[in-house]
């Protein structure tokens, strides 16, 4: 939120279009305040219509602005999947090089706490094949600050995927003003044994398994992708080339998810560096269930992550 | 003002030759006195009191009618031959038949307003200052076209003209208008957007969620319905309860509008502009026709008799009628504007070599423009080993 209104302040073509975005201050507080400080035209209340705000964000982008669409929640923007891949994605390259995007698209998916199937989505195994966006997920709110504001400053469409349950984190952060890299992975833990690949709130499910993985005596190396698209491989080869074991742990569905992806540009890149295959723990292919029991079944849970490790590790 | 000099840039990037120079001052007129000439068919209003019909006009506007009408015509039947001669591939979607819409916005409208359109764009991509040469180039796939042969016939852009494209999804061009009219609102520029679609795309969700937002955030944006009565091969009473566009914004006001006649359309574009800078979107509902099929891949009769076509061709070709109108106020004899139609015949026959002449666009270009190279930093895809990220 920081990070929006930081911004804004810097760059009068900055905008942002969304559900509740405005009066209401967001679903999630997200753009709590910004209405009341830049005025009605730079914080837009849209109507529910995903579709065509995300068309227009991508129009007004067209011609220089900078909007940050809001998705309510992640799910609804497939309604908008058309601007998002068919405009968004493909205009510049369409246009030969004459109209930049520069949108970012923002929004909180991720399983919740039993909030059903339809608001429970990861859409970041549909966007990934779009050509021409980037994808980057955030999962702290150090990071979650720098990403915003670098995925505000970057020309190409960025869709910023954030997690429903990780708003309330508090976390001490530099007064400076900081930009992060969009395309960087970040190292969270090093070490020596195995890479454990995550992203957005699994982060913090393998740093408990870590914990008991250090206990009993393993040196996990943990590595938060960030940057879904395009993966920041020269990180993660790094990391495999010093440990030659890999566990992918992601919120995505098995198939077809950003494991899936992942998966297949180490195997094609870092073959000779792997002592045995690549893990990976995803979702299953269910849609997300409501009661409580289930739902914590279908993620993954650091004593699977534990037991992965120890497996891959024997 | 702002009569479209469609001929004058298209002959500035053809090969210049000494037979060109006398035949050119023929080509256009300075008379500008004007003449008011009643439309034939009224317009009919939705919520809003229709604009007079007489519409004034000069004998230097309607010969540039002409000539920029007889080039977008001409240009249409060559793509058609290049098509069937397989140097254009894929669709192609031709515009013959609706030239008035085209010629008639400009001549109301500047280059500082905007306009986009769907996949039927090659004549609106002329009308706003593209040149034939990069219009046949991106046909044919070449280096040289608008959008470095990248986009084909349905994304044509030119984005200093402000003309959006160039859209392959039917009704998604739509929001982005209102984008674009979004965003001339916030930097109060005092411009409009016009967003045309056709009778197919009239029945999008996304055109009414577009046109409620414009409606309620006051944003400058028109829309136009090409009406031309059929959604590729289905006539507009089978795809729409109610096939009076021009009504169905409901709380917004419309304007239908005879699309075949030029200068109806100006009159209407003008009054449209007008409207939009003080009270926010309106409707304009053009009633036109193409003589061709959906596309190229269409015949065109098999969902609509030769008799209507051809009934269609002699009472209301846009062409004719401003033809018949020079004649009538004797600007200049039918001899003349045969030469004229001649040379631009000439003309699109020379862009046509010129473009076959450019070369395919580089194997490496395949990679360029997917994302722009901004902000200190490098995107790969997830097959590249390397990457370099630095911050500014």
């Amino acid at each position: 939120m920081e990070g929006l209104d930081e911004e804004m302040e810097r760059d009068p073509t900055v905008c942002v279009m969304g559900e509740d975005v405005g009066h209401y201050g967001g679903s999630y507080k997200v753009t709590k305040g910004l209405a009341t400080k830049y005025g009605d035209l730079r914080v837009l209340d849209t109507p529910i219509a995903e579709n065509s705000f995300t068309g227009m964000g991508v129009g007004a982008a067209m011609t220089g602005l900078r909007p940050v669409v809001e998705g309510m929640n992640m799910g609804f923007l497939l309604l908008a999947y058309n601007q998002i891949s068919n405009n968004c994605g493909m205009l510049h390259y369409t246009s030969g090089g004459q109209f930049k995007i520069p949108i970012v698209i923002r929004g909180p998916g991720g399983v919740g706490r039993q909030l059903g199937a339809e608001h429970s989505q990861r859409l970041e195994s549909y966007f990934q094949s779009i050509p021409g966006i980037q994808m980057v997920a955030c999962s702290t709110p150090y990071n979650a600050k720098g990403l915003m504001k670098a995925a505000i400053r970057s020309e190409n469409p960025v869709v910023l995927f954030e997690h429903v349950l990780l708003y309330n984190l508090k976390e001490r952060i530099p007064d400076e003003e900081y930009v992060l890299s969009l395309e960087e992975a970040e190292m969270v833990r090093p070490g020596e044994h195995v890479t454990i690949l995550t992203y957005s709130r699994m982060r913090y499910h393998v740093m408990q398994a870590a914990k008991t993985l250090v206990n009993k005596g393993y040196d996990p190396e943990v590595i938060d992708i960030r940057s879904l698209k395009p993966f920041d491989l020269h990180t993660i080869g790094n990391s495999i080339k010093k440990t030659h074991r890999v566990l992918i742990v992601e919120e995505c569905m098995r198939t077809g998810g950003i494991g899936a992806s992942l998966r297949a540009a180490i195997i094609d890149n870092f073959w000779d560096y792997l002592d045995g295959p690549i893990m990976c723990l995803s979702s299953q292919d269910v849609p997300t269930p409501y009661a409580g029991t289930l739902e914590d079944w279908t993620v993954v849970q650091p004593a699977q992550i534990v037991a992965a490790v120890e497996q891959l590790c024997k | 003002m702002a009569s479209s000099s469609l001929l004058r840039r298209a002959i500035s990037s053809a090969p210049s030759s000494s037979l060109l120079r006398p035949m050119s001052a023929r080509l256009f007129s300075s008379d500008e006195t004007v003449l008011s000439i009643e439309t034939s068919v009224p317009y009919t209003g939705h919520k809003i009191e229709p604009p007079s019909r007489i519409v004034e006009t000069s004998p230097k506007e309607l010969l540039s009618f002409f000539r920029d009408m007889a080039l977008m015509r001409r240009m249409e039947i060559a793509a058609d031959s290049l098509y069937k001669a397989k140097l254009i591939r894929g669709f192609c979607h031709l515009y013959d038949g609706q030239e008035a819409v085209a010629v008639g916005m400009e001549a109301a409208i500047t280059k500082a307003d905007g306009i986009i359109t769907a996949y039927r764009d090659h004549c609106l991509f002329l009308g706003r200052g593209g040149t034939l040469v990069e219009a046949f180039a991106e046909l044919m796939g070449r280096k040289a076209g608008c959008s470095n042969g990248k986009g084909g016939s349905m994304h044509f852009y030119k984005k200093d003209a402000r003309f959006y494209g160039g859209h392959g999804i039917v009704g998604a061009q739509v929001p982005l208008g209102c984008g674009v009219a979004f965003a001339q609102k916030y930097n109060k520029e005092g411009a409009v957007t016009f967003a045309l679609y056709g009778d197919g795309a009239a029945n999008q969700g996304q055109l009414f969620e577009a046109l409620n937002i414009s409606a309620l955030w006051d944003l400058p944006a028109i829309l136009v319905c090409e009406n031309n009565h059929y959604g590729m091969g289905t006539a507009e009473w089978r795809a729409a309860k109610s096939p009076s566009y021009y009504k169905r914004g409901d709380y917004v006001p419309g304007l239908k509008v005879d699309g075949m006649d030029a200068l109806a359309v100006k009159q209407a574009c003008k009054f449209a502009k007008e409207h939009a800078l003080a009270n926010g979107p309106i409707i304009l509902e053009m009633d036109t026709y193409r003589y061709h099929g959906h596309s190229m891949s269409d015949p065109g009769s098999t969902y609509r008799t030769r008799d209507e076509i051809s009934g269609i061709r002699q009472e209301r070709d846009p062409l004719e009628r401003i033809r018949k109108l020079i004649l009538a106020h004797d600007i200049t004899p039918a001899s003349e504007l045969k030469d004229i139609e001649k040379e631009i015949r000439k003309h699109v026959d020379d862009a046509i070599a010129q473009a076959k002449e450019c070369p395919m666009p580089d194997e490496s270009e395949l990679f360029t423009n997917v994302y722009v190279k901004g902000y200190g930093v490098e995107s790969f895809g997830p097959d590249r080993k390397e990457i370099r990220a630095t911050l500014p």
